[in-house]
């Protein structure tokens, strides 16, 4: 542990965190951490999904309160009782689920969050569009904020906090929305800000991004402090023993396959959705082959939702022919029929739509399972439903008390190992997985992974919806993606590129071999 | 200063132990209430609470009253299941009591065995149907059910005086609004010799155990648990949300119907214009109060019977007016609600010197 900075510098550092302990019920999410962050520094705080970094953030803005510990600004030692107080000192954070109004202006919401501090509206307007420019964020104060982009959305947050005299920036997951040409200018903004004396805190589980970004890196497991590093100078593979301990297996590759005849068959899929704020998906044309992994990456609102309701049979089709099953139509078959055709579906929510919250994991694996030979004469044969959610617990190595356990009191890898067993234990000919592994811990995201693999191998046609394009580049054996409602042209994993998605993502299709011709944005 | 504090996890025991505590607020409350009218309070309510059922004649009555109020609220149970807010069962039960009436009026004298099953299916429909309105019109026009049922309540009660001035009325009965007196064909038997208690009571336990199996064992059961408790999951898994909502309507509103048409033919034996003095809305308490489960059911409309009956008994013995039955209707929903909170969150007694300020 490195302890370096208490010594002389104790004044220096912008911010201290000394012993900071934070219990929730049956849960120890913060056990007397240790934080140092200089001034001007970007400081990554590293782990898990449910290591405690969002506890802790949160203690640092106020929200929270911890049970035990100091907090140091500027060497002195404060109480911040709440967000306003945090503003107020100087601290400014970026949640990773934005709290704007969609109808109103950028100028509007970034007022209604300064609250009384905000003054006339077309000061704040002029100083936002000053600011904007100064960070090569562009953004024009005056738009409305569903007309904006995910991208956008985020720098709408950041700019809220840079109006202000800011000494300490929070940004929780910020690259978890971006493409990745984004997630270079967010960057370049942000080592900007630090070379002018802001200090950042930067919060991720990305080791790579940290490496690219961070002066010093902290990382918490289980709620506690396993080491502190410079990333640029350990490896990548300490990093992440430190994130989830020695007995958890890293993910390594996998062989990619080729796939044979084609399952599933979406041809000139368009819908016009009735939500204001919803995307209309526009021609969409794929196809996804037995004993192959199809990857969709694309930045989260681009009509991945819509698509999947379209896939499930939430909505259904006006053309039938628009979504073939092994050459059936199927775009006017409700859930109960497509699942009766082979479809297992891993929704994007896990509690509220793959899973009933209060309900225990046998009702649950009844849930979509029913068809499975667990209801007789109308009547649910409870050996069999019992039976299958064992099955599902032993098989996918789900850590729970028992059967009887409530959905809701499972943690979310536990969870989504249920979720993905029960889908895979009725041996889908096509599994649509939305977000395979989001807010999964590593052991759970290989577990899953290797599932899915396995479920390839033996001959299911899977499409994987995700936002994490490395999850995609790892288990695909092609990939397209998803932006604005349309979907790109899809290409062999091997011969595409992070960059090339990341056009795709944007809404550049063209392909390497005529990219001038279509140059069209 | 009183906090409350999130539990994290929803407190079994509380979910029990809640209807409980509101039965002994209300008692408490009750009592107060009663010394404050110049009563002493412990008389009062024995009055009200054990002098009704202090022998065999009110225990029958007992089970006479708890019988509608128990048919009435193990079938909202299935629709609040449903996140399915049948206010209704009121007017439906009275379109029960009146379709129920007609049909029996049809029979005049005849005999046969088979009257009253069909005066009493003929309720069950006619309940059933008065449901099925409100739901057709929650599917259809996505109207909200908590205010065409209330409305459709007035229009059930409307109907039924319509029909007790004018159709049905008896014409041998000197211009009063009654019907004429239902055969004994068309009347429900009596269980115990000298008392009113019939076999409506018996219905009233039937339908619990069959609501029970329906809920616990059934797949249309569980379809209408997930769709009342998560509608997304119902929609993924492929559960027809018009259908269920029909069917938990329909159970709900046929049940109720069944309590009106037992009504007629039981302790009544006639159409007259008052007969319900609002079972439809207390099962609506009861229900809550019950858990939604038959077995708290069964207690709560017990509890809610010996309610309807002390206001009866305290009006006739402590010069009280009837409202009393209402009050006490209303403090048992009330704590019953206020108690609920203590299911998902605790309550920490803190000193106020905590709140310190920042440094600085």
């Amino acid at each position: 542990m490195d302890t370096h900075h208490d010594a002389g510098g104790t004044l220096n550092l912008r911010l201290r965190l000394q012993g900071i302990t934070k219990q929730y019920p049956g849960c120890l999410a913060n056990d007397r951490i240790n934080l140092a962050i200089e001034p001007g520094e970007i400081h990554a705080l590293l782990g898990e999904n449910g290591a405690g970094k969002s506890t802790l953030m949160k203690i640092i803005y106020g929200v929270t309160k911890p049970d035990a510990g100091q907090v140091y600004w500027q060497g002195n030692p404060v109480t911040i009782k709440d967000p306003a107080t945090a503003r107020r000192m100087g601290i400014g954070m970026v949640f990773q689920h934005f709290s704007l109004f969609e109808t109103l202006t950028v100028t509007e919401n970034i007022a209604l969050a300064l609250g009384e501090d905000a003054g006339d509206l077309k000061v704040l307007a002029d100083k936002i569009r000053t600011v904007s420019q100064r960070y090569g964020m562009e953004l024009n104060p005056e738009r409305h904020i569903h007309s904006l982009s995910v991208g956008e959305r985020q720098r709408v947050e950041i700019v809220r906090c840079l109006v202000q005299d800011i000494q300490l920036l929070i940004l929780d997951e910020p690259t978890s929305v971006l493409t990745p040409q984004e997630v270079d200018t967010l960057f370049i903004t942000l080592r900007q800000l630090a070379d002018e004396g802001c200090s950042i805190l930067f919060i991720s589980h990305k080791l790579k991004e940290v490496q690219d970004l961070c002066h010093s890196a902290t990382i918490l497991r289980a709620g506690q402090v396993t080491g502190d590093c410079i990333p640029a100078e350990a490896g990548a593979t300490n990093m992440a023993r430190m994130m989830v301990g020695d007995d958890t297996p890293i993910s390594t590759d996998y062989p990619k396959a080729e796939g044979g005849e084609v399952f599933l068959k979406v041809h000139n899929l368009s819908q016009t959705t009735e939500d204001p704020f919803g995307i209309n998906l526009k021609n969409v044309d794929f196809e996804v082959r037995s004993g192959e992994i199809l990857g969709v990456a694309g930045v989260a609102g681009n009509g991945q939702e819509e698509l999947l309701a379209a896939l499930s049979g939430e909505t259904l089709e006006a053309q039938a022919e628009e979504i073939l099953f092994a050459g059936e139509p199927a775009g006017h078959l409700d859930p109960k029929q497509r699942r009766q055709r082979g479809l297992g579906f891993v929704p994007e929510e896990r509690l509220g739509r793959g899973a009933v919250p209060e309900m225990s994991l046998k009702d649950n694996g009844l849930l979509t399972g029913f068809l499975q030979g667990l209801v007789s004469n109308g009547f649910i044969n409870r050996v069999a439903t019992s039976q299958f959610a064992d099955k599902i617990i032993d098989d996918f190595n789900v850590k729970t008390p028992n059967q009887q356990t409530a959905a809701q009191s499972l943690s979310g890898g536990n969870l989504q190992k249920f979720i993905i067993g029960r889908e895979i234990l009725q041996n889908p000919k096509l599994l649509v997985a939305a977000h395979p592994t989001w807010g999964v811990d590593i052991g759970a995201a290989t577990a899953i992974h290797e599932a899915l693999i396995r479920l390839r191998n033996d001959g299911a046609a899977i499409l994987v919806i995700s936002e994490d394009i490395d999850e995609l580049f790892l288990i695909s054996d092609r990939l397209c993606a998803i932006c604005n409602g349309e979907i790109s042209p899809s290409k062999p994993t091997q011969q595409t590129s992070i960059e090339e998605v990341g056009r795709w993502m944007t809404g550049i299709f063209d392909t390497e071999t005529h990219a001038v011709a279509q140059e069209s944005v | 200063m009183i906090k409350l504090v999130p539990r994290g996890e929803r407190s079994r025991a509380m979910a029990y132990m809640s209807p409980v505590f509101a039965g002994m607020l209300t008692l408490l409350t009750g009592g107060i209430f009663f010394a404050t009218l110049g009563l002493d309070p412990l008389h009062a309510l024995s009055v009200f609470l054990i002098a009704p059922v202090s022998d065999i004649y009110g225990i029958a009555e007992l089970c006479v009253k708890a019988a509608p109020i128990m048919l009435c609220a193990v079938g909202l149970a299935v629709a609040f299941k449903a996140q399915v807010w049948n206010i209704g069962a009121e007017g439906q039960l009275l379109m029960g009591g009146l379709v129920g009436s007609a049909v029996a009026l049809q029979f005049g004298e005849a005999e046969g065995f088979w009257i009253l099953p069909t005066v009493l299916i003929s309720g069950m429909i006619g309940g059933g149907l008065w449901g099925l309105l409100a739901a057709w019109l929650k599917t259809r026009f996505n109207a909200n059910e908590i205010l065409t049922t209330i409305m459709f309540n007035y229009i059930a009660l409307y109907l039924l005086l319509y029909f007790v001035h004018g159709a049905l009325k008896d014409p041998d009965g000197y211009g009063f609004p009654e019907s004429a007196l239902f055969s004994d064909a068309a009347t429900l038997p009596i269980l115990i010799e000298d008392t009113r208690i019939h076999i409506g009571i018996l219905f009233a336990l039937f339908a619990s155990v069959s609501i029970w199996v329906l809920m616990q064992r059934s797949f249309i059961g569980f379809q209408i648990k997930v769709l009342g408790a998560d509608a997304n999951a119902a929609k993924l898994a492929g559960f027809k949300h018009k259908h269920l909502v029909w069917i938990a309507m329909v159970i709900s509103a046929a049940l109720a119907g069944l309590a009106g048409a037992s009504e007629v033919t039981g302790p009544i034996g006639q159409l007259i214009p008052s007969i319900s003095p609002g079972y439809g809305y207390a099962a609506i308490i009861v229900a809550f109060l019950g858990r939604l489960h038959p077995i708290g059911i069964l207690f709560a409309s017990i509890l809610m019977a010996l309610i309807y009956m002390g206001g009866e008994l305290a009006q006739i013995e402590l010069n009280l007016p009837l409202a009393v039955t209402a009050l006490f209707q209303g403090m048992l929903l009330f704590y019953l609600l206020a108690c609920d909170v203590l299911i998902n969150f605790r309550i920490k007694l803190k000193t106020a010197a905590t709140n310190a300020a920042m440094g600085n």
